[in-house]
């Protein structure tokens, strides 16, 4: 029981950071209509520009401002120059040029930093473990990253729903036209959204550093999961966004936890061991295709249009 | 007419080029380049599947190799099996490309059939995703197969064995592959242009308006879906003889992904634009790799040049610009 | 790079070509990125030592190193090995980290008429039945440093151990490696993904099943995410961690720091092995590289001084391939750790240690011997093989 209750908040912390990288990523594919597939680099740039401060200052802090920073601003700039020109083509060019970009991330990181992963130390004021339950120690970087997120999730929902800004985003989400008729300034509200996703994937990055290695190639893992994620939650809803991370991030964990044992019991324990993990991954992908077939555009669509 | 010749011009010298490249390669002493060009005409194969239900369709699908990794694992498998001397599924196991290819392109074609058939449901990013959900899936599926090397992948201990040729020799190889690639062309050629291809093209630029007309879109969608699955496990089953090797790896999405730049690259909704797209993919990847290892630095800015500014892909650029569709 | 390596040998071969003594080609295919990076870069290193050392020779012939990143993948390996073996004409292979990838390389290479030294990867595949008079390892058959710490954890008592390793060949040969020498009982045994990064689902299963001790094998990069992450589920203070040199080469070390002090772990070599040959071997590395040589930096280096003495038996002349062969199987050279021979399966025969994780006195983390487990160890493998 406590092993289920350790393992429903490992979901929990794997949902939080998919949550991070999904909501950026959906409010760019829902207010601007361009499929970002270089998503998953800002989130590698927010890693290593944070690693690579926190080694030499040795503030995690610093380098986690310096990782939110560099990416907003490289963010901008790709949004700037090469994003504008493909807001009106379609799906695929964009699919094209921004693929064509995490080429030239990858690479330029490797040339950068080399081939070898960097190794980033979790701050020492989080270190440790943190009784939360009677003999249930849980690490406490980990639950500082739920922290981050469920004060991501607040922050988000206060912006939506409370401000200005936030209400021209969400009406920018169900109709562009409208809102550029009404006055507003689009092309000033696009790069605010952009770069506000920007931040939230470095966000991501900067956080799984000290867990994971920072390494070339660490955005495209995630990003997969991530537009599972959004499609998952229905495109263009950051509600949808916290819903079908939290979902992917529990089925997950639970299944790479209990699968392999669930199997075993039912099977052989050779079979439960080897195939419990692959499909356990397999899982979130089933699990997506169920949806989708009941519900086709995910379970918080906002799309009203008719899709060009 | 005037546009119609440039095309014809570009196309024999193509189909030339591709005739003689044995010769040249024996002139130059490369003979090994001969094996990357067999790549380039396999991968060329399917990145034309792809471009008909891509270029022609109008649907873009994100899990387009995982066709390819069927077709390729039914001869590895196959292959492991006759070498075994055990049985799968009651069938001894095979190393006759009549009977391994077969299989591949036909279990490819009823794995298209089942998720196009499901993926058609939906539209737009969704449908990106479905394909993409349906080749990870594949992808974990055969990593977790351990009897067949699982994530390290099989091995072939030699190629497959077709009537008379000799499939080891890398020149009869070759040459088996530009004859499959040229007669598949041949036929979408026809298809594109026959009736079915104009219902095809035209759902492509408005789905609704043809399903106004009276035709049943969907059908026609999952037809052609279909088909290029089962062309795509062709070229699978053409790759794994080619590397004598098959592996997830053929499946994922990244893979997918390549293919796709294949198209559009060379110029979707073209047929032979795709093949030019995939030749220009490995050769940049072969020739920029011995200069310098980072060559993805410069394949990145270039595919970005070629989207913005080359909008009907190299082979446009080749053929002029006064297209008759979009 | 690569251009000019080839340009400095098409000049070099040029002008040798008239004297008649062309290098002979060695291809190295090894694992140069993703988060093992540093396992290939050590066994280059290590080879390239020994090939400094002999001035651009080995065995007194001249060489050329051609090395190509395989990045861990089974295809790539395969396409690299064609592109040597058809496009270079080398004749000898070597470099291989990881044991899947040597799986899809070796067996068709050695069916060419090719030589392969294997400096690391040693599945037992190729150990017993699928072994081939072409096919040498000059490191262990991944079973051997498994082994000896499972001999080890008896002998200490410990008789609830957990098992860790990922989902592939030598992760499957660590575990039967370890159980084979194990008497106890096993709490867990778990494969992961290769190449995963986050262990939190492995760990919190660990836990709960409470046992006494966990044996684990994670090579690079992973290794360094496992043992962090075990620290800070502070599971390193209550349940001791053993594992092979893999999961405690200096680079992991270097990147856990205090975490990993203590763990005992199992090992044919020792940068502190007390033989001429090594302290020759250590010190030479420190000074052209500027830091500790890893056991991987070592194994390169005694599959360059064997491919050596081999290439002077036959004077450089690699037509001569059966008198070749037979110089490798004679292993006539000093290996770095001392005791060496090959079994008949050309698989070695020599001495495995424990030793524990330490902090030395400038404030370095390396390993120190505990003890000698085995003497003249071979593989359990070795009388499967008819070749």
């Amino acid at each position: 029981m406590l092993l289920f209750i350790e393992q429903l908040i490992n979901g929990l912390q794997l949902g939080v950071m998919l949550f991070l990288m999904s909501a950026g990523l959906t409010l760019v594919f829902g207010i601007m209509q361009v499929i970002n597939l270089a998503h998953g680099s800002f989130y590698m740039i927010g890693a290593y520009v944070a690693a690579t401060v926190t080694i030499h200052s040795g503030s995690f802090l610093l380098g986690m401002f310096a990782g939110l920073v560099v990416a907003a601003i490289i963010g901008m700039i790709v949004e700037f120059t090469i994003l504008r020109q493909l807001y009106n083509r379609d799906h695929l060019d964009q699919v094209l040029a921004t693929f064509g970009l995490i080429f030239f991330f990858n690479e330029l990181s490797r040339i950068i930093w080399g081939r070898q992963p960097l190794f980033m130390d979790i701050p020492t004021w989080l270190n440790g473990t943190v009784e939360i339950l009677p003999d249930i120690h849980y690490p406490l970087y980990r639950l500082a990253i739920i922290v981050v997120g469920i004060m991501v999730a607040l922050f988000l929902y206060l912006l939506f729903s409370r401000t200005r800004l936030g209400m021209q985003i969400r009406a920018g989400a169900t109709n562009r036209d409208i809102i550029s008729a009404l006055g507003v300034n689009i092309k000033l509200l696009y790069t605010l959204v952009f770069g506000l996703g920007v931040m939230l994937a470095a966000l991501a990055g900067v956080m799984a550093g000290p867990i994971l290695a920072v390494e070339v190639g660490m955005g495209e893992s995630i990003l997969i999961l991530t537009f599972v994620v959004i499609v998952i939650g229905g495109i263009g809803s950051v509600q949808g966004a916290l819903v079908g991370a939290l979902l992917v991030g529990l089925v997950d964990t639970l299944g790479r936890a209990y699968l392999p044992t669930i199997l075993s019991s039912i099977f052989s324990s050779q079979i439960g061991n080897t195939l419990g993990a692959p499909i356990a991954s397999m899982s979130i992908y089933i699990l997506m295709a169920v949806i989708l077939a009941f519900k086709p555009s995910g379970l918080f669509s906002v799309q009203n249009r008719v899709d060009s | 007419m005037k546009n119609l010749t440039r095309k014809m011009i570009v196309n024999t010298i193509g189909l030339l080029f591709f005739l003689v490249l044995p010769f040249l390669t024996q002139l130059f002493e490369q003979e090994y380049l001969l094996s990357l060009f067999s790549l380039i005409l396999i991968y060329g194969l399917a990145a034309a599947s792809l471009d008909l239900i891509l270029g022609f369709g109008g649907m873009i699908s994100l899990g387009h190799a995982v066709f390819m990794g069927i077709g390729g694992y039914a001869v590895g498998i196959l292959a492991f099996h006759k070498y075994d001397a055990s049985l799968i599924f009651g069938f001894d196991g095979s190393e006759n490309a009549l009977i391994t290819w077969s299989i591949a392109i036909a279990a490819a074609g009823i794995f298209g059939f089942v998720t196009g058939a499901i993926s058609l449901r939906t539209k737009g990013m969704y449908f990106i995703m479905i394909t993409l959900a349906f080749a990870q899936m594949g992808y974990y599926f055969f990593s977790a197969l351990s009897k067949y090397g699982g994530s390290d992948g099989l091995s072939l201990y030699t190629r497959n064995e077709l009537l008379a040729f000799d499939l080891s020799d890398d020149v009869t190889f070759y040459y088996i592959c530009l004859a499959i690639l040229v007669v598949f062309l041949s036929i979408a050629y026809r298809i594109v242009n026959s009736h079915f291809g104009k219902v095809l093209r035209a759902t492509k630029q408005n789905e609704q308006r043809v399903q106004v007309l009276g035709f049943a879109s969907y059908r026609y969608k999952i037809t052609i879906y279909t088909f290029a699955s089962a062309v795509a496990g062709l070229a699978g089953a053409m790759l794994t003889n080619q590397n004598e090797f098959a592996s997830p790896e053929l499946m994922h999405w990244t893979k997918s992904g390549e293919l796709l730049v294949m198209v559009i690259l060379g110029g979707m909704g073209t047929l032979f634009g795709p093949v030019l797209g995939a030749a220009t993919f490995l050769l940049m990847e072969y020739f920029l790799a011995m200069y310098t290892e980072h060559w993805m630095i410069i394949l990145g800015p270039f595919l970005i040049l070629v989207v913005l500014f080359a909008k009907k892909g190299l082979y446009g650029l080749l053929i002029g610009s006064k297209s008759k569709d979009d | 790079m690569k251009k000019i390596t080839f340009l400095v040998a098409l000049v070099m071969a040029g002008a040798l070509s008239a004297l008649g003594a062309e290098p002979v080609k060695i291809g190295m295919i090894t694992t140069l990125s993703t988060k093992a990076g540093y396992l290939g870069e050590d066994i280059r290193d290590g080879f390239k030592l020994a090939i400094a050392q002999g001035e651009g020779k080995l065995g007194n012939i001249p060489v050329e190193l051609l090395v190509e990143d395989d990045g861990r993948k089974p295809g790539k390996g395969k396409q690299i090995a064609q592109r040597f073996m058809k496009k270079d004409k080398v004749q000898i292979l070597t470099g291989i980290v990881f044991s899947n990838v040597a799986m899809a390389v070796v067996p068709k290479v050695v069916r060419s008429n090719v030589f392969y030294v294997s400096p690391n990867a040693g599945p037992s595949a190729l150990a017993g039945k699928g072994c081939h008079e072409n096919y040498f390892n000059v490191a262990w058959q991944n079973d051997n440093l498994h082994e000896a710490v499972g001999q080890y954890v008896t002998e200490k008592k410990f008789n609830n151990v957990y098992l860790i390793a990922p989902n592939y060949p030598a992760g499957k040969d660590a575990i039967t490696g370890f159980k084979r020498f194990y008497k106890g009982k096993i709490a867990g045994e778990v494969y992961t993904t290769l190449g995963q990064s986050d262990y939190a689902a492995e760990l919190s299963t660990l836990k709960s099943k409470k046992p006494d001790a966990v044996y684990f094998f994670l090579p690079g990069g992973m290794g360094i995410n496992f043992i962090k992450q075990y620290a800070q589920a502070g599971l390193n203070k209550a349940v001791p961690l053993f594992g092979p040199a893999f999961s405690f080469d200096e680079r992991i070390l270097k990147a856990v720091g205090d975490a990993a002090v203590g763990v005992i772990n199992g090992s044919q070599w020792s940068s502190d092995l007390d033989t001429p040959t090594n302290n020759e071997f250590v010190s030479a590395f420190k000074k052209a590289y500027g830091r500790t040589p890893t056991l991987y930096a070592s194994q390169g280096y005694d599959g360059a001084m064997l491919i050596g003495s081999a290439l002077k038996a036959v004077d450089g002349d690699m037509k001569k391939t059966n008198a070749f062969r037979k110089a490798l199987n004679k292993a006539d050279f000093t290996s770095v750790r001392g005791n060496f021979s090959f079994g008949k399966n050309n698989h070695p025969v020599q001495d495995i240690y424990v030793r524990e994780v330490i902090k030395d006195a400038n404030g370095n983390y390396t390993n120190r011997i505990v003890k000698k487990v085995f003497t003249n160890h071979t593989d359990a493998y070795a009388q499967e093989c008819k070749k």
